[in-house]
């Protein structure tokens, strides 16, 4: 048991609440306390482009160059992860995965490679052999579909891979035909989740043991079950208490988490946009400022958050630590040197460097800016809605901006230019709650370099957030350290993101369960994602999703 | 050009092969002489929508005079332009002013309502939300099985995710932002050639197709195993299965029989992104390129995005983007307007201008591949400081095959814009009766521009 089980079950059994599962109050044998849940519904999530890829690699082999070119995934609520329970595949999407998967299966069983995937050899190069294709599609189809497949699945596959063979007069050939068939098929493309009763209540649906072993592993390394955990789902083990457990904590300390805290980490920020290509800056005002640096940017802080969060440290000091890594090329940006001359270094900012935290870091000061100057409003916004899961309403319709952003005009900074708008009663509401944060943060231009003046005025960085007062963007981030809300954000955050959806109401008791067991591990995300996986709502459903009411009055 | 008979060689080549074929899945569209499209069948009818963000200035867009030959404003001076058949643009393109977007009492979402209120016929509860399928989907569900691709999606923006091409809410169809992407998937290998020689189809098209099957004999099974929302889920992704064996289908038939059918030429450098120079470049590419697919009758549904609702244009050197300019950037009071935003509806008239163009440059029948389209230009807005949804500014392109007259500006007098669009599904062949929902259903078309 975990040091830290025991103190926490004496808190709540005083406080009444009832322990439901196998857990006692005398806290024996408890392989995690639980609160009443009823858990949201489950729904098929397809596959993001980069569990897509992962999965390719993760199952026939990391030589193949996949296809980026896919269906775009669909963002929802703020998260990949939401939107990718509800995406469908249009035509053009499904014309890109059948051409993705065409060019998989040619890697997948190029000569150099299929003995690695096939396990047996064909009587014949140029003619079908049932025996040896049937041994191929079993073995890779069960990694594909994440479970044994149906005699009918195979059976399929196999006819396909003969009739190819046959055709084309190369056996191999044949196969690559049927491994297409089995990466365009929905079981591939789509995560099935499926519910049974629980045997000791009946009453309860839970996750299959085959469900949660994708649930886990999609969740922790965002990835496909690796042959362990299959083994461990087709024994039934994730569905007691001690197998889910050993599985858990093999997950959890396997470097592979780093993965899964790189992914979550990057959808929650939407990172996704720097890869692609869409954080775009003006080229004469920013001309240090190229793909390559914004790529690298991203990569400084998601390294920063994996290594800090790898080692077991306060989730929060993240907002306050100088600790990073840097390129040279980062580094001609941040105006520090870096030794290194190719390739990546651990750094720590000086003390007097202005660099601490996250919120100072190039990625987001870029991400949150338009292309040609700063955005203390999206940056506001950003920090309220994705930090502090604090709605944030839209601009009203009709509104006059002009005071606001006339650069050129009497208002010289971004701090006189808002200004005008709190003294609007239509934008006060939202904009007291976004500015004060990213006028802190305006010591970082739209590339996230650091001024002092803008249009020849010294920039005022103080304020305060929700009653703590800063001077500077560094007091910004220790205020953000201190924000009651901070905490219980990232715990919704991890919490939606594990379960695809929204948080049910059903399942609030067991949220403000997690934030207890969040501070009390002095906010250790290793120890958030264990109790997350390991609690009713991970394991527990209300069933399968019902359809969406038909838009509107259509 | 050299005309083939298809049944003849796909009985030859496949004579005597391992894969039998049936032939009855090719009646929809082949004739009883075995070609596609035959001299003196009626010419394909097509449609696009063209879109550009953030608006114009009324007083400053909205021709004055009405009818045919109308006086062009001063924001329209784009249509001005001579065509090689010696006609004027405007001559192509009617301008439909005054219609409005009715909001019932529900939010303006700024540049959200005033886009979906037009597209979809309804206004949406939420912001970012699709209230119902946009014309382009209704109409490519109702055109779009004949060819090789049901529609195409393009955009100028260098986003793979944004267009308003929506079947339903998180059912979008993600668009083209690379000519060269484009030009691979219409024109690349699978592409037969009229022009190269006798076709033989290849055996992996065939084998292409039992794979499909397999992948929906998947169905059943998988239904039984899921709730109602994903069955709706599931429809959704075999629907696009069929629609791939259909593509193969075509694929199968041979090379398209279109007297102005080339392949096109590949497309010239491109630079993504939202400068103006870029957005304008790969307009032009995009439009040379649907220009030949339309031609060779591979798609009857486009749509181009040619800058966002919230406009994200910009040029070089400027900290300003379109979209903030258009909110931020003072009214000159001697001029009336905003002049560095307003530049932006000159760019995008321009651009609308040279898509436009370029349809009218491929003859096609007694004129060109231009009177055989229905090109629908729009924007999200009328006036963008503001958010205005009155007097959303249209275009309507082409004659749709003569079912439309062309070069006429028609007031709305504050009617919905939904009769616009109800009058481009008439014209699409479409038995719409209504489009719309609460004040903005129509049921009247705009019989000024019905031939």
């Amino acid at each position: 048991m975990r040091n830290t089980d025991f103190t926490w079950m004496r808190v709540f059994c005083i406080g009444g609440f009832v322990l439901a599962g196998l857990t006692g109050c005398d806290g024996s044998d408890a392989s995690s306390p639980a609160v009443e849940v009823d858990a949201g519904p489950v729904a098929l999530r397809r596959l993001t482009a980069e569990q897509f890829t992962r999965s390719i690699h993760d199952t026939l082999g990391e030589h193949i160059t996949v296809p980026s070119r896919i269906d775009p995934d669909d963002r929802r609520d703020g998260l990949f992860a939401v939107g990718s329970s509800f995406a469908s595949v249009t035509p053009s999407g499904f014309e890109k995965y059948e051409a993705a998967a065409s060019a998989v299966a040619e890697q997948a069983l190029d000569a150099a490679h299929r003995d690695d995937l096939v396990p047996c050899q064909p009587q014949s190069l140029t003619s079908s052999d049932e025996e040896c294709a049937r041994a191929f599609v079993e073995q890779a189809g069960r990694r594909l579909f994440r479970r044994s497949l149906t005699t009918e699945e195979a059976d399929a596959r196999v006819a396909i891979a003969a009739e190819a063979a046959n055709t084309l007069n190369d056996f191999y050939a044949g196969l690559e035909l049927a491994l297409i068939s089995v990466l365009t098929s929905p079981e591939f493309l789509f995560r099935v989740e499926v519910a049974e009763p629980d045997p000791t209540d009946p009453s309860r649906m839970r996750l299959t043991s085959v469900s949660m072993a994708s649930r886990l592993s999609y969740l922790l390394w965002n990835t496909t079950p690796d042959d362990d955990l299959m083994a461990a789902a087709e024994n039934g083990d994730l569905v007691t208490e001690n197998g889910l457990a050993e599985q858990v904590e093999r997950l959890l300390s396997s470097p592979k988490l780093e993965t899964g805290i790189r992914s979550i980490f990057s959808d929650l920020y939407d990172f996704k946009q720097f890869d692609e290509g869409l954080v775009r800056k003006d080229n004469a005002l920013f001309p240090v400022y190229t793909q390559t640096l914004a790529e690298e940017a991203k990569e400084q802080t998601l390294r920063t958050i994996v290594a800090h969060l790898t080692e077991d440290k306060d989730y929060r000091e993240l907002f306050t630590t100088p600790e990073s890594f840097l390129t040279r090329r980062l580094g001609v940006a941040y105006r520090v040197p870096v030794p290194t001359a190719n390739g990546w270094e651990p750094y720590v900012f000086a003390e007097d460097a202005r660099r601490d935290g996250l919120l100072s870091h190039i990625s987001f000061n870029a991400l949150y800016s338009h292309p040609g100057r700063s955005s203390a409003t999206l940056r506001g916004k950003f920090v309220r809605e994705v930090l502090l899961c604090q709605d944030i309403p839209t601009p009203p319709a009709n509104i006059d901006f002009s005071i606001v952003e006339d650069t050129m005009g009497e208002l010289r900074t971004a701090r006189e230019r808002l200004e005008a708008h709190v003294t609007n009663d239509a934008c006060a509401g939202c904009h007291t709650l976004t500015d004060p944060i990213g006028l802190a943060l305006e010591s970082f231009d739209a590339i996230g370099m650091l001024r002092d003046e803008e249009n020849g005025v010294p920039i005022d960085t103080s304020g305060d957030l929700d009653g703590a007062a800063y001077e500077d963007a560094a007091g910004l981030g220790r205020a953000l350290r201190d924000h009651p809300a901070l905490g219980p954000c990232l715990v919704r955050s991890l919490y939606r993101y594990a379960a695809g959806r929204e948080v049910q109401s059903g399942e609030q008791a067991l949220l403000e369960f997690l934030n207890e067991r969040f501070a009390e591990s002095e906010y250790r995300v290793r120890e958030l994602m264990r109790e997350v996986v390991l609690s009713d709502g991970f394991r527990t459903t209300s069933g399968p999703r019902d359809a969406e009411e038909a838009g509107d009055e259509s | 050009m050299k005309r083939f008979d298809r049944r003849t060689l796909l009985r030859g080549t496949l004579a005597g092969g391992a894969v039998s074929m049936g032939l009855p899945f090719l009646d929809c569209f082949v004739n009883d002489n075995g070609t596609a499209l035959a001299q003196g069948a009626p010419l394909p009818v097509r449609f696009g929508a063209w879109m550009w963000g953030c608006g114009m200035n009324p007083d400053r867009w909205n021709p004055t005079t009405e009818g045919l030959g109308y006086e062009l404003p001063i924001e329209l001076q784009a249509l001005d332009r001579e065509l090689p058949t010696g006609a004027k643009l405007r001559e192509h393109v009617s301008i439909l002013s005054d219609f409005d977007v009715k909001l019932d009492g529900r939010p303006n979402f700024p540049h959200t309502a005033g886009l979906m209120g037009t597209l979809t016929g309804s206004l949406p509860l939420q912001d970012y939300t699709v209230p119902a399928p946009t014309l382009d989907t209704i109409i490519a569900a109702q055109i779009g099985g004949q060819t090789r691709f049901r529609s195409l999606e393009m955009s100028c923006t260098g986003n793979p995710n944004q267009s308003y091409s929506f079947e339903r809410q998180g059912v979008f169809n993600a668009p083209e932002i690379s000519p060269m992407a484009l030009y691979t998937r219409v024109f690349g290998p699978e592409f037969a050639d009229p022009n190269a020689g006798p076709f033989t189809p290849d055996p992996r098209l065939m084998l292409r197709q039992s794979v499909l099957s397999a992948v929906k004999a998947d169905r059943d099974r998988l239904h039984q195993r899921v709730g109602t929302h994903d069955q709706q889920r599931l429809d959704q992704y075999f629907t696009s299965v069929r629609q791939l064996e259909q593509q193969i289908d075509i694929l199968l038939a041979g090379p398209p029989d279109l007297e102005s059918c080339s392949k096109a030429p590949t497309p010239g450098a491109e630079s993504l992104g939202t400068e103006v120079g870029q957005s304008m470049s790969t307009n032009r590419l995009m439009a040379d390129l649907i220009s030949f697919a339309l031609a060779c009758d591979q798609t009857r549904v486009f749509s181009m995005m040619f800058s966002d609702r919230i406009s994200g244009l910009r040029q070089p050197g400027s900290s300003s983007l379109h979209h903030q300019l258009t909110h931020d950037e003072a009214i000159d009071s001697a001029l009336g307007y905003q002049p560095e935003a307003t530049e932006f509806v000159f760019v995008s008239m321009e651009a609308w201008a040279d898509f436009v163009e370029r349809l009218a440059a491929i003859p096609e029948g007694d004129g060109t591949l231009l009177d055989n389209c229905l090109v629908f230009g729009h924007s999200d807005i009328s006036f963008a400081k503001i958010h205005g949804i009155t007097g959303i500014p249209m275009m309507i392109a082409g004659s749709a095959g003569g079912a439309l007259k062309p070069g006429v500006h028609v007031k709305g007098n504050t009617s919905p814009t939904t009769r616009v669009g109800l009058t481009i599904q008439r014209a699409m062949g479409l038995n719409t009766e209504s489009f719309g929902t609460r004040s903005m259903e129509a049921t009247q078309p705009v019989s000024e521009i019905v031939a």
